[in-house]
């Protein structure tokens, strides 16, 4: 479901509130006609001066409770301390222009780094109209001109004769009004919430263990279930022995569920059987009593060594060429000069702490989910697909999500749930175990990465390729060729396209059985761990700064074409600035010391811009340590700068976690690993011990920061433990 | 019949004596700050404390728990105050959240043994796992902690 625009018409709509206060939001007659109980609000003001401010899209770690309300806050005029945020649970409607279903209100969803640039214009707008119609009211009770009156710190005031009015003395009169349908919207120069630091709303919650997460969530009478799900890729259940199961104290119920024809679209991911029982505990030891015997499906003899052998043997060959400037054969057959290097990338896990899990109730042509949401509106759509439920009679509430990392775009799990309720015919809870989470995940696919560049006699670079051997994500996708399943894993706009003459991208479609998905900036995680580490590798090569090569391609600022995330433009020149900062501040060029060496990469994507300087201490690359990370990022306006500081941080430690460690290998058609022993996640000792992040102050429009913080802290990092060792690591994860 | 003290409240249990005592916690009695993350011993997102010290909990049957004392995140302060509560706010250690309470114990009970900790201290006892990388705001926030903890003794 993509967001459409929503008519003037539609927009915003006000009424009161029970306790006679001011209501605005979006279509609330609607809401009423279908007698929904969904909070349909944007903001509610009460008598008692509370402000509440409703947050249409989950928060897994991303701060979008903070960053989104921020937004309405500042047009609404008050004071941030007395904001309260409120979880708005999905809301969608028929589309009335067609087929199928559109949301209610706004775009509820989190991926892509979307949810700042997706309701930047429209919480905005709804503040300014609640704080117009605040304004209009008083100036009503006093007969006053509105136009001299101001709003500021939750009150009305008329300063020539000094009267004020709180909010909430005034939101039952503003009730009554019709809302703007064009609200003025403040001048970024007059913010006073917006563009400053601000701290996560519900930490005090967090800190006292009273947030409530997906798991923690309860329903009147529910039970509770495990799967145990076929282990091997594309696997069946052929026979189930379920006595021993039954008489585990606890255990209710056993339900078969039918996974997925192989290499189809799946609404869940395996084969498997349910237990049902009265606590978790009980339902994983009826789990362990299953006999299950099982159909090893077609991926039995898969390991990670015949992908490899797959993917050396695909770059032998020619693929599918997919982006073709210029004349690069010719241009590479004149180079005075050549490098080429291979490059590989893994499977990962996304691993979010908080395991999967979904309270499900069906009831007859109703169902009602509550998990950590992070794509709502696929729970609703899955279900439909898979139950068969009419999508207006499927409610979904959103929890706080345990991290997400990607794994929860993907909602089978809620999937899963709803179909153990429907067999078990009660509510129930399913938790997936931590092993249920790494073993059955959408993993971000491997790949085999070969670079070449030609340079000229003067030193330029006039030939680039980019060949890619990977198991793409959209191998499952409904009527999409393979023809085009290229398209999740080379981004044919990326650097440096565009930026030099003769540039080939050629990809090839390796078969695998393992699931795939989007994993925290995609596939740009596995590209600009190549690109940029062939970076610094040919300009070592030609004996020339890292940096400066790299500069010297990118250039001016300026705005060229890019088709992908954070398009329809990005600017070169923005890429250059935060290298120029993160250089600056974490001490290119200078002198390093013995034994250490400086690393530097840079990418964009989702719209930012974001660069690390990684310093390393070395006896080998297989024994260092990460002195220093430091970093810049321009995400256009930091909407909330203490958490764009925070995702750099966060995500220049989930790049340094997954560069030194991760990999998820396939062994017999299955997973091989299966909890945190075996997919060794930093911790903190890994942290370095010097960290500072840099914002740059930027005139553009703000941009989501979840994503782009991750894709250069590997190569800055490889890079770094070839300045120190002399060794180019061309294969991750690092330690072996 | 296993008999023990949960936040100062007794607690009885007659089930299963291998039920972690991370179930027990969150679906008998009820309380769910103490988090499911692995139920291998290996993340700690289920710290609480028993008779005081740090342990994790999904891997202790509560067999084990019989005459004992567990604290868990809802009370380790009774107003939400304990200096590391209050260092955590006040450095916005938490992105997602879901490790903080397991975080939280395993610090409170780091800096009862190790008041001034070092850098290397923290390292070996602060081994509780963050998936979305909050170590650095944690590593500031445990020093924060010791040195609210000071103050507090100096009165």
């Amino acid at each position: 479901m993509t967001g459409p625009m929503i008519s003037r018409r539609e927009f915003l709509q006000a009424s009161a509130t029970a306790a006679g206060g001011l209501m605005i939001g979006f279509p609330l007659l609607e809401a009423r006609a279908n007698g929904a109980t969904q909070l349909d609000f944007c903001i509610r003001i009460e008598p008692d001066d509370r402000i509440v401010i409703a947050c249409p899209n989950p928060d897994m770690g991303q701060g979008v409770r903070t960053s989104l309300p921020m937004l309405v806050a500042e047009e609404l005029e008050v004071d941030w301390d007395r904001v309260s945020v409120e979880q708005m649970p999905l809301a969608i409607k028929k589309n009335p222009d067609g087929d199928g279903y559109t949301w209610k209100h706004v775009p509820q969803g989190a991926g892509g780094s979307t949810s700042i640039t997706g309701h930047w214009d429209r919480l905005r707008q709804t503040g300014a109209a609640a704080r117009q119609m605040l304004i209009e009211a008083a100036a009503g009770s006093w007969n006053v001109a509105p136009e001299s009156c101001v709003a500021g710190a939750g009150a009305v005031h008329h300063t020539e004769s000094g009267r004020s009015v709180r909010y909430g003395q005034i939101a039952a009169r503003a009730a009554k009004l019709s809302p703007p349908q064009d609200p003025v919207l403040k001048s970024r120069e007059d913010y006073r919430i917006i563009g400053t630091p601000r701290r996560t709303i519900d930490a005090a919650e967090i800190v006292t263990g009273t947030a409530v997460y997906g798991i923690d969530a309860e329903i009147p009478g529910m039970a509770h279930a495990v799967i145990a799900r076929c282990p091997w890729f594309d696997g069946k259940v052929v026979k189930v022995d379920e006595r021993a199961a039954r008489a585990v104290p606890g255990v209710i119920d056993i339900v078969r569920l039918d996974g997925p024809e192989p290499g189809q679209p799946y609404t869940i991911l395996a084969a498997g059987v349910a237990v049902v029982a009265d606590s978790t505990w009980a339902a994983i030891k009826g789990r362990e009593a299953l006999e299950i015997e099982w159909d090893k499906g077609p991926w039995q003899h898969e390991t990670t060594a015949t992908l490899e052998k797959q993917m050396r043997d695909a770059l032998d060959g020619s693929g599918q060429i997919v982006r073709d400037d210029g004349d690069f054969p010719a241009a590479m057959g004149a180079a005075a000069m050549r490098h080429t290097a291979r490059y590989h990338s893994p499977y990962l896990s996304h691993a979010p702490l908080e395991p999967g899990n979904c309270i499900a109730h069906v009831a007859g042509d109703r169902c009602r989910v509550i998990g950590p949401m992070q794509m709502p509106s696929g729970a609703s759509r899955g279900i439909n697909a898979a139950l068969g439920i009419d999508r207006l009679n499927i409610e979904v509430e959103i929890t706080r999500l345990g991290g997400g990392f990607g794994r929860r775009l993907t909602t089978d799990y809620a999937v899963e749930a709803a179909l153990i309720s429907k067999a078990a015919g009660r509510a129930i809870q399913l938790q997936w175990t931590r092993e249920d989470d790494m073993q059955h995940d959408f993993f971000r696919p491997t790949g085999l990465h070969e670079l070449s560049a030609g340079f000229d006699a003067g030193g330029n670079l006039i030939a680039w390729t980019h060949r890619l051997a990977s198991a793409s994500k959209y191998y499952r996708r409904p009527n999409l060729p393979e023809t085009d399943y290229w398209k999740s894993e080379l981004y044919a706009d990326d650097f440096p396209a565009q930026l030099t003459p003769n540039l080939r991208l050629e990809y090839f479609s390796l078969k695998s059985g393992a699931p795939r998905g989007s994993w925290r900036a995609p596939a740009h995680t596995a590209n600009a761990f190549a690109v940029q580490s062939f970076i610094d590798e040919i300009a070592h090569a030609r004996g020339e700064d890292p940096l400066a090569f790299q500069l010297r391609l990118l250039g001016d600022s300026r705005e060229i074409d890019y088709s992908n995330h954070g398009g329809p433009k990005w600017n070169p020149g923005r890429l250059a600035g935060v290298l120029n900062l993160a250089a600056t501040k974490g001490n290119w060029g200078k002198p390093v010391g013995a034994g250490r060496g400086r690393g530097i990469a840079g990418h964009f994507t989702f719209g930012g811009y974001a660069a690390f300087v990684v310093e390393v201490e070395a006896v080998s690359t297989q024994d260092f340590s990460v002195t220093s990370i430091v970093g810049a990022i321009d995400c256009g306006l930091a909407v909330n700068p203490n958490h764009v500081i925070a995702q750099m941080e966060g995500g220049a430690l989930d790049g340094l976690s997954t560069a030194l460690r991760l990999a998820i290998n396939v062994d017999g058609g299955r997973v091989a690993q299966g909890n945190f022993d075996s997919y060794r996640l930093a911790r903190i000792g890994d942290t370095p011990r010097h960290m500072e992040m840099h914002i740059v102050d930027s005139p553009y429009p703000p941009c989501g920061v979840g994503e782009p913080p991750i894709p250069p802290l590997a190569p800055a990092l490889t890079n770094a433990l070839f300045a120190a060792t002399g060794t180019r690591i061309r294969r991750l994860p690092i330690l072996s | 019949m296993i008999r023990f003290k949960i936040n100062g409240s007794a607690v009885e249990h007659d089930g299963d004596g291998d039920e972690p005592l991370l179930w027990v916690i969150r679906q008998r009695v009820g309380l769910k700050g103490t988090k499911y993350g692995c139920g291998a011993g290996l993340c700690g997102a289920c710290t609480v404390h028993v008779d005081g010290r740090a342990k994790r909990s999904c891997m202790l049957p509560v067999s084990q728990l019989d005459g004992r004392a567990v604290t868990t995140i809802e009370g380790l302060s009774a107003n939400g105050d304990h200096p590391v509560q209050r260092a955590w706010l006040e450095i916005d250690v938490p992105q997602c959240g879901y490790c903080q309470a397991g975080q939280i114990m395993t610090a409170a009970d780091l800096l009862e043994r190790i008041p001034n900790p070092s850098d290397d201290d923290i390292d070996r006892l602060q081994t509780n796992i963050c998936r979305c990388g909050t170590y650095w705001r944690i590593r500031k926030a445990i020093h924060r902690a010791a040195d609210l903890i000071g103050q507090e003794d100096d009165r």
